[in-house]
């Protein structure tokens, strides 16, 4: 493997993080959208705001790293995807600064109607952006964006059956993730009607993710033909991982095995995406990029991976300390910090 | 063709506008971002080496504010990297590798001030309280970091270097020497303090307005004083910092320099021209200071000081106007907050207090506005003033954008977002600032009531 080949895997990992961290956060909000107005709903929404308060800026700088990744390292990949899917991109980028702002607001007023209004916001933005950033996906991975600054249809190379189809298996994931981690927080939090929530949800999500994978499974035969059959060949071992944990993450859920369905859940949502990954290797834009036509000079590869390797040394142990120090709950600590009167 | 034609022309003016709109947005917040972390440290530690239940107070309410707001830099700073995909594919697909490193390493800073934000905002109740002051240790050094890093990228725009070119493509790349660029420090260490003296004047300026409506107790007058004091040692640097820029500017950017100038013509003994308008080739209404600039320039009344003639009508900005009178007032402004910064050391050193005067609260009550179009005129000046080039004199504006259709939509809905969220985000601070009067009789009730998040 090449320094290329290296630093596209850790592109991908950056990718792996964000659909991780910040999909299962972005999941969450599709809950807080369904939560419901009553009292459980209240609860749930206490929850999902407990959880992902303290990292949740944390979980979407992925989305930072994997764009300068992109643009030091491979360029013209960056060029070519990020002109022919301006469209989407920018919706998902509008997605994500109302989310973060509503999230922020939220917390700072005490009137229902303006809860309301910024939870209706963070709730939406949170389906806009998995959406955008699935059907960009789905543009690229169906062969739909050509090299080249803006040489792509504006609008067909993100609105296509395949696209569409994985934008919609986008958002079912992030809220299959969401519910998983959240039954297991459930768990902590030690509220049986919690827990009996979201683990309903999380199977009924992970049911559908299921079925939406094996339909965008069918419409890449007819559409994408090329990448049907990487994902059958040199993809097909994941593609078996992904199958085997998202049923084995069903079964632990069934069987009230919370914190050994995220490892399981988190392995197929994983494993589905390195399946893409190889099933195009080695091309970057497929047809007509790739790894080693993209990449940046030689130097600048050297020095990126030497900064992110220092960068990780800092990284990993703070990221560690965050979890950690979020993930045992305070002793004598009650729900979520409700507003100062 | 007509509509081809049309589009290309549009592109750029709607990109241009984009960009601007949100930088300009997104910086203030960064500056509170870089700033207001090290306030709070120093309230925080204050009050624990002290006990005084008013820099605990400070500590806590800064920290909330400090939580909100960086939460809506991060997000406006999020769109920035996709736009710059978006608007400016023709620049990151050639010179993205070139520019990369540092916005590499400012995306593991940012990482690193996240994480540590949520450690030390969500963690004050939870961990011991040394290690929680200790914990807001790396947001201040992230925050200058990723504040130093993002300039460079900048500053390479305006002096390119650490790269060739051959037959269109990129043959060689050293990507430490076009980080480590001649604009670098000059550019980094003006932004950096115009960041910290922002901060300052902006909060002491809310607690300048109280005083003035009448709340004159610890809490407000530390709330001035600490902010204040640090905002105004800071100031006589950046003048000297905005100096070392200029003269960049004069070696390295020399039409620039001449268009902040308002300066037709290469000339010998050239004079320092303040205000005015260019109209018709030359500028008008001037105050001219006779042999000035050359001597800010080059220290030597004789030397020449290139003019916008020596370069071709195509090379050069066309706004000179907006650029000579954004860099004028800059510096006028950062010249008046040097003086209101005398004033009070000043009235310090007699004193050992602030000027009696209310025309001190007054000026203390603007400063926060006026540090901040400060710092936006000079990024005007900076940014209008390299036109046509994105990257000087190597690649235009026009060659950089994105040619696909309908860009402008993403502009108009754009405006239409953050004109919503500026709304939003004034009100929600104004509810802060006004929320929970500081009881009058602080022993009564226990500043740990109120948890920061």
């Amino acid at each position: 493997m090449t320094l290329a080949d290296w630093l596209a895997g850790v592109m991908w990992i950056g990718v792996t993080c964000y659909a991780l961290f910040g999909g299962a956060d972005f999941g969450a909000g599709f809950w807080d959208l369904l939560a419901g107005g009553d009292r459980r709903g209240d609860r749930q929404r206490r929850l999902i705001e407990h959880s992902i308060g303290p990292v949740w800026e944390a979980n979407h700088v992925w989305l930072i790293f994997v764009l300068v990744v992109m643009w030091t390292c491979f360029p013209g990949l960056f060029g070519a995807v990020s002109s022919t899917l301006y469209i989407p991109l920018t919706l998902a980028a509008f997605g994500v600064i109302a989310r973060g702002s509503a999230f922020a607001f939220r917390k700072t007023v005490t009137q229902t109607w303006q809860r309301r209004a910024f939870g209706a916001a963070f709730a939406a933005s949170s389906i806009i952006t998995p959406f955008f950033l699935g059907a960009a996906a789905g543009g690229v991975a169906s062969g739909r964006v050509p090299p080249g600054i803006g040489t792509g249809r504006p609008v067909t190379s993100w609105w296509n059956p395949v696209s569409v189809l994985t934008g919609i298996l986008a958002v079912v994931v992030c809220a299959y993730l969401a519910a998983v981690y959240l039954t297991g927080d459930a768990q902590r939090a030690g509220d049986p009607d919690l827990i009996a929530g979201f683990r309903l949800r999380a199977l009924g999500a992970g049911l559908v993710a299921g079925i939406v994978a094996a339909a965008g499974l069918i419409l890449l035969h007819q559409d994408a033909r090329a990448l049907y059959h990487g994902l059958l060949h040199r993809g097909l071992p994941m593609v078996v991982v992904s199958a085997v944990a998202g049923t084995a993450s069903l079964v632990l859920l069934y069987r009230r095995r919370f914190l050994t369905a995220r490892l399981t859940a988190a392995a197929a949502v994983t494993a589905v995406l390195w399946a893409w990954a190889l099933a195009q290797y080695p091309q970057l834009l497929n047809p007509g990029l790739t790894i080693s036509q993209a990449a940046a000079t030689r130097a600048v590869l050297g020095a990126t991976a030497i900064s992110l390797g220092a960068g990780a040394v800092l990284l990993v142990p703070s990221l560690a300390w965050l979890y950690l120090l979020f993930q045992r709950s305070a002793p004598g600590e009650s729900q979520a910090a409700s507003p100062r009167p | 063709m007509v509509t081809l034609a049309a589009i290309s022309v549009a592109n750029p003016v709607a990109a241009r506008s984009q960009m601007g709109f949100s930088l300009g947005w997104h910086i203030v917040l960064a500056c509170l971002g870089v700033g207001l972390p090290a306030l709070v440290v120093f309230a925080e530690w204050r009050g624990l080496r002290t006990g005084d239940v008013a820099y605990r107070l400070l500590a806590r309410r800064w920290a909330k504010v400090l939580g909100v707001l960086f939460a809506v830099g991060a997000v406006s700073g999020t769109i920035l990297s996709i736009e710059l995909g978006v608007l400016w594919s023709g620049l990151m697909s050639h010179y993205g590798q070139v520019m990369g490193l540092p916005f590499a390493i400012e995306g593991i800073a940012f990482f690193i001030e996240a994480i540590f934000l949520g450690i030390y905002l969500y963690g004050w109740d939870r961990l011991p309280p040394r290690v929680h002051l200790l914990s807001g240790i790396p947001i201040i050094v992230a925050g200058i970091a990723s504040a130093f890093f993002v300039v460079c990228a900048n500053a390479w725009m305006n002096t390119p270097r650490g790269f060739m070119v051959s037959g269109g493509r990129i043959t060689r790349v050293d990507p430490w020497s076009a980080m480590f660029n001649p604009a670098t420090g000059p550019e980094t260490t003006h932004m950096i303090l115009a960041a910290l003296m922002v901060t300052g004047f902006l909060v002491a300026s809310v607690y300048a307005v109280a005083i003035l409506r009448g709340r004159r107790d610890r809490y407000h007058r530390l709330g001035l004083l600490v902010p204040l004091t640090g905002a105004v040692i800071l100031t006589p640097g950046q003048i000297v910092a905005g100096d070392w820029a200029a003269r960049m500017v004069a070696t390295d950017q020399p039409t620039k320099l001449a268009a902040m100038e308002g300066l037709a013509k290469t000339t010998r003994g050239a004079p320092e021209s303040l205000f005015g308008y260019f109209s018709g080739g030359k500028l008008h209404g001037a105050i001219r200071i006779p042999d000035g600039l050359s001597l800010l320039a080059r220290l030597n009344p004789n030397a020449t000081i290139q003019g916008l003639d020596a370069t071709p009508p195509n090379d050069r900005p066309s706004l000179i106007t907006v650029v000579h009178l954004s860099f004028d007032l800059m510096v006028t402004i950062g010249f008046g907050l040097l003086a209101l910064g005398a004033w009070l050391a000043w009235s310090w050193w007699r004193r050992r207090d602030v000027p009696e005067s209310k025309w001190f609260l007054r000026a203390v009550a603007v400063s926060g506005v006026a540090a901040t179009l400060a710092m936006e005129l000079g990024w005007v000046t900076t940014e209008v003033g390299r036109q046509p080039w994105i990257v000087y004199r190597v690649l235009r504006v026009a060659s950089a954008v994105n040619p696909e259709p309908g860009i402008r939509y993403g502009y108009y809905a754009l405006v239409a977002i953050y004109a919503v969220l500026t709304v939003i985000t004034i009100a929600v601070l104004r509810r802060m600032t006004g929320a929970a009067p500081v009881p009058d009789a602080p022993q009564e009730r226990d500043v740990q009531e109120y948890k920061v998040v």
